[in-house]
Parts: C-alpha cells; structure tokens; sequence
C-alpha cells in the first residue's frame, strides 16, 4: 500500500481588474460570495485542498494579485514557482478577453515554461449580456494549449469542477514540490527558516505560525 | 489619479519599500512609484537584459552566458547578518512567506597576501593561521571577557568601561598584536575604516557581538541572502504593502515635486497629472541627486562615493575551497589604504545565475581620482574575470529633515556589507514622517486554511 501523498503547488490569478478574481477564490476556499467585495485587501495568500482520489490530495497555495496588476506593476516574484494559472476573462466585455490574451503572454515569457495555464470566463450568470462567446473564447485556448472553462463566482456554476480539473493536469509524478512552496517553512538543504530561529531567540516575541 | 494619498513613495528600492509596507499596515493610504519598469531601485536585481541595457546599451546580451531568466544580479552587494535588524523586520512583517533563505558559505580576510577562513567555530578557531598560539590564547580571553560582560555586574567589568574607555584601551589590556586588532575591528566588528579605535569601546562590542551572534545562528558565515537575488527583499516588501491597499505604479517618469508658496509638499506630477498627498518619501534620484541645481532648493548632498566592480566568473574563487557563496574582507592596512576593500560573490547556489557561473562583487569607497585602480587588489583575487561591470556611484544623504516641508529623504545605499544602515534609515525616516519611534507589532496571522 503506497502511503497518501498530498502535493503543494503555487497557483496565480491573473486577469483585467474587476473580472472577478478574489470573487473565485473566495468561492473556491470559503464558498461564500459579496456583491460588493471591496478590492482585495489583507490576505497575504489563501490555500485549498482538493481531494483527488483517497490516496491523493492536491493543496493550492493561491496568491491573489494584490492590485499590483492594475498599472502592470506586478513583481517577478509573483510569477516566481508559480505551477499554476487562473486568467480570468468576463463573459459580458471582450475587452477583459484581450486583456487575459496579454497575460497569457505575459505568463509565457515570464513563468516557469512547464506552468498549467487554465482561461476562464467568468460572470457566466450574466450570459445574458454575453460579449464573449464560448467558441470564441474555447478556440484560442485550444490554439494557446490552455484549459477552458466557464465559471460564476456568483453561482458557484464551474468553480470547484476548474481547480480539480487543474488539480489532474499538475504533474503528481514529481517528487512533491516544495521547491517554494511555503517559502521558509519546508527549506530544504542547506535553506534557513527565519521564523524558527528568531523564536528560539530569547527576549523576541516570535513568530512560529 | 484625482484620489488623494496620506502618503506618495517615489522609488522602490528596499528602503522605500520597507517604509512603504510598514505605512500601509499602519493604515496609511500609501501610492508608491518608480520611474524603473522594475522593482528595486538602486537595490534591484537584473537578469541579463536588464543588466546589458543598463551599463551596455549598444551591446547585445551575449547568448554563452545561458538563459537570461536564470541571472539576478544584485547593484549593490550587501548580505543579511542573521541576527540583525533586518532580520527582525522581515519575520516580524511575516514577508518570509514569500522569501526562501540560504546561508553564505563563508567569510574570509585577506592577511599578508594570502585568503584565510574567518573561524566559525571554535575547531575552526584552533587550526586558523590568522594567529600564532600565543596570541590565540590573549584572543579568547578578550572574547571571553566579551561574552561575559554584564552591565550590572562590575565584576564582569576587569576594571574596563565600555562606555568611557576607547576600544584601543581594550585591546592593549588584552595585550592583541595589530594584526589580530585588524581581524576583530574589520573582519568581524565590520569596520571599514579605523576610526573606531579610539572612539569608546561600547558601539564596537555590540558590533562583535551581533558578528557571534549571527555567527552562531546557523554557523559556516554570519550571513543570509535571499534565494533569486537580493531584488526580492523589496519585491516582497511592495506584495505587503499592496496587500495592505498600497497602490503601485512602475515605468512612471516624475516630472515634478510640487511645493506651495512656502515650500511645502503638495503634490507630485506625473504624465502631466498631479496627485496629492500629505507627504512624499522618496530616495535621493527624485530629489536632485545627479542632477545640476536648478536655482531649486538643494534637497541632497553628496556624501562620498563607492566604486563596484560586478564580475561575472566561470569558477569559484581560487583559494576558498570552491565556496558556492562568499565574502572576503581586505583590511585597509593590508593593502596601504583608509578603508577596506569588500567582495561579495554568489553563485547558482542561491539562483542568481547560470550554473557554473559565479557573481562577484569588488567594492570600496573612493579615496582617488582613479577609483577602477583602487579595487584591483580585490580583482586579483578573483582569477580570470569573464566579464565586469564597473560603476561608481555617489552617496547621497538628504540636507533636511522634513519636518517643515513634508518632503522626506532616504540615504543612498552605503558601502557596508549588510543591512543595518538601511534599517536605521528606515527608522530614522519613520520617526520623521510618523513622529514615533517605530515599533514592530506583531500582525494577524492571514494564511486561511
């Protein structure tokens, strides 16, 4: 009997502001929804846990944009370990799908060439007001190699089915990458953990989250 | 951009992006921007094509150095020492999160022409050749005394005050040769220069003793650094504050700092648009530095200036047992000079190139008119240099405080071998803009599981 294995891989969120990005995930990890959530404030990074099979788990570590997308001022560091990528479109402005073609493009040039790229249009609870059509949308990710999907964050319609989807695609051959994941806490080799050795120190109030 | 901030950042080097995150935690409504399409400022990181358009602009990337992804080279050539200021801040701002760390692997210090390991231990310590038996014996006891010292306890004192007697006194009454003196104030105390010796003692104690310290934390070297370059300690610092609601602008040109009738900050022009804020911090480039004096207020003066010599090698440095990561230290009177010579390399080890290349930095402050000549004693150390880039860049400090103009300057990154100075700039700039010491609180914890 092989041992349960959980693997952790960096998942990145990408897209034109306001296509719903922290609205996905708040969806994906907390299954709630906000009409009126304000812009991503406060969270560092959420994770989730997908159980594929009873021997196999897949955590994502999600890292939100933090509105540093907004004037093209995201960081190296953000694409840095990525595994995996979220761009958003929304289905109600062609516009956003544009912008996502930039970032897939920019994820290109800038992540890991072995990164799991998933498009997705969300707001399809809107499909009344559809700018973008499935077959449009579909046959770029085809030509692009990309997984598809359509998603609500309002709904839920979608959301849990693309990250197991991705969760499937993520090489779980590999040994379990920690070559990031959770930076400082599963340091490996001759790597230091900051946290640790600054609460051993005495008279600091460390740190040991 | 008619939004008005508590608070506009020009720069995004790791001072600003320190104080930036710090502010946006706070509650401040912070809008940071650089003129650079990327990150870091003077204390960035480039890959290869970042690094050839900055210093080879008619020249293209040469393809042999391999994938241009693979390099972050740091422009200024600093470590982090373990136990240290900018320690506390990262694990206590919790940006570790986005951070991985490896250990340098060694500290050396040039003596008589020869490399020889700074001991890290006390086994080390025994076999160094850095000093004869007898003076290995007068040497532990000074440390001893070191460790041992109390404040409250005058018997730990051996008739010594740290605080009135010049750090001369202390190592004549330990009997310490010159050579061992050289060892302790340069190699370990981080001295670049000897002025230390006959101020009091107390600063150069302290300074041994963050050196042991760090020394003992993880062992091998006292120093730190950030896997893919030092470029990532402000990055991680900008994630913070945008997570805080701090906005970002990269690639932004700043045509003018607008001041009212009496010179008080009001806002700053960008693309023809001015945005407004209370205050505007920002590093000496968006205040003068460099440039002629306009009629303008001199807002930075130049304090000195530092010549570095980034050598890109295709091996390890001779005579360090092929050490992946290292500093040496050459003392100034080793090699007839006012202050020391400095080189930092790191190599693949720590993702900051190629394999087998390896990232050396020579530096020092200019004492002449020839300052490329100044660090060959550091060059000849390194053997054959596939490829250099030279800069000489002058320190800038600001000529105010702030406090009657809401303008507020960083200082320039110093020719030292670690953080420290810039944690105290940031200190020294938070109690300018703020009005209050800066204390570090410990935040929420935010990881959702």
């Amino acid at each position: 009997m092989s041992q349960p294995k959980q693997f952790q891989f960096k998942l990145v969120l990408l897209g034109e502001s306001a296509v719903g990005k922290s609205s996905l995930v708040l969806r994906f990890v907390k299954d709630q929804f906000d009409d009126y959530r304000e812009s991503t404030i406060g969270a560092a990074f959420l994770t989730q846990t997908v159980t594929l099979d009873d021997q196999t788990t897949v955590k994502f570590e999600i890292w939100d944009t933090a509105g540093q997308e907004r004037y093209k001022s995201l960081a190296p560091m953000y694409y840095r370990n990525a595994n995996c990528a979220v761009v958003l479109y929304d289905i109600t402005s062609s516009a956003t799908l544009e912008k996502a073609r930039t970032w897939i493009r920019e994820l290109q040039r800038q992540a890991d060439p072995s990164i799991v790229i998933a498009l997705c249009g969300n707001k399809s609870d809107l499909a009344a007001r559809r700018q973008v059509t499935e077959e449009e949308a579909k046959k770029y990710a085809e030509e692009e190699g990309l997984m598809w999907a359509e998603t609500s964050a309002k709904s839920g319609e979608g959301v849990s089915e693309i990250f197991t989807a991705i969760a499937k695609k993520l090489p779980l051959t590999a040994p379990p990458p920690s070559a990031r994941a959770g930076a400082g806490r599963a340091a490996g080799g001759r790597g230091v953990d900051l946290n640790k050795q600054a609460a051993s120190q005495p008279g600091q109030d460390g740190c040991n989250c | 951009m008619d939004e008005e901030y508590d608070v506009i950042v020009l720069g995004t080097g790791l001072t600003e992006c320190i104080l930036s995150g710090l502010l946006s935690v706070e509650g401040k409504k912070v809008l940071h921007m650089d003129r650079n399409d990327y990150y870091g400022g003077d204390s960035a990181s480039l890959n290869l094509t970042q690094l050839y358009r900055k210093f080879r602009p008619d020249q293209e990337v040469p393809t042999e150095l391999g994938r241009d992804r693979d390099y972050a080279v740091d422009l200024v050539p600093k470590f982090i020492i373990a136990s240290g200021e900018l320690t506390k801040i990262l694990v206590h701002t919790d940006v570790t999160r986005y951070l991985e760390f490896k250990q340098i692997a060694g500290s050396f210090v040039y003596r008589d022409g020869r490399i020889s390991k700074v001991p890290s231990t006390e086994m080390e310590a025994v076999k160094s050749p850095l000093m004869g038996l007898f003076e290995k014996r007068r040497a532990k006891k000074f440390f001893e005394f070191l460790q041992g010292w109390k404040d409250d306890d005058p018997a730990t004192h051996q008739g010594l005050d740290l605080d009135k007697d010049s750090m001369r006194t202390v190592y004549e009454k330990f009997g310490l040769e010159p050579g061992t003196q050289d060892f302790i104030g340069h190699a370990m105390a981080l001295y670049l220069d000897d002025d230390y010796i006959t101020k009091p003692a107390r600063p150069t104690y302290d300074r041994i003793i963050l050196y042991t310290s760090s020394m003992a934390r993880y062992g091998k070297s006292p120093y730190i650094y950030p896997l893919y370059g030092l470029g990532e300690l402000p990055q991680s610092f900008a994630r913070l504050s945008a997570i805080y609601g701090g906005t970002y602008m990269l690639d932004k040109q700043i045509e003018q700092i607008v001041t009212d009738s009496d010179g008080r900050f009001v806002g700053v022009t960008s693309a023809g648009e001015t945005v407004k804020a209370k205050q505007v911090i920002g590093d000496p480039s968006y205040f003068g530095a460099g440039s002629t004096a306009e009629g303008g207020k001199v807002r930075v003066v130049e304090d000195g200036k530092v010549v570095r010599a980034i050598c890109i090698l295709k091996h390890p440095i001779p005579n360090t047992d092929d050490s992946d990561s290292l500093q040496i230290i050459i003392p100034q009177n080793q090699v007839n000079r006012r202050n020391d010579i400095y080189i930092a390399m790191v190599s693949s080890t720590h993702n900051v190139c190629a394999k087998d290349v390896y990232v050396a930095i020579v530096s020092t402050i200019v004492e002449t008119n020839n300052p490329h000549l100044e660090i060959v004693p550091g060059l000849n150390l390194l053997g054959p240099i596939h490829e250099q880039f030279l800069t000489v860049t002058p320190l800038y400090a600001p000529t105010d405080s702030g406090a009657s103009d809401n303008i507020f300057i960083t200082r320039s990154y110093d020719a030292t071998s670690h953080f420290e100075t810039v944690v105290e700039d940031v200190q020294d700039v938070w109690k300018r803009v703020v009005g209050s010491d800066l204390v570090l609180k410990k935040r929420e914890v935010e990881v959702q599981e």
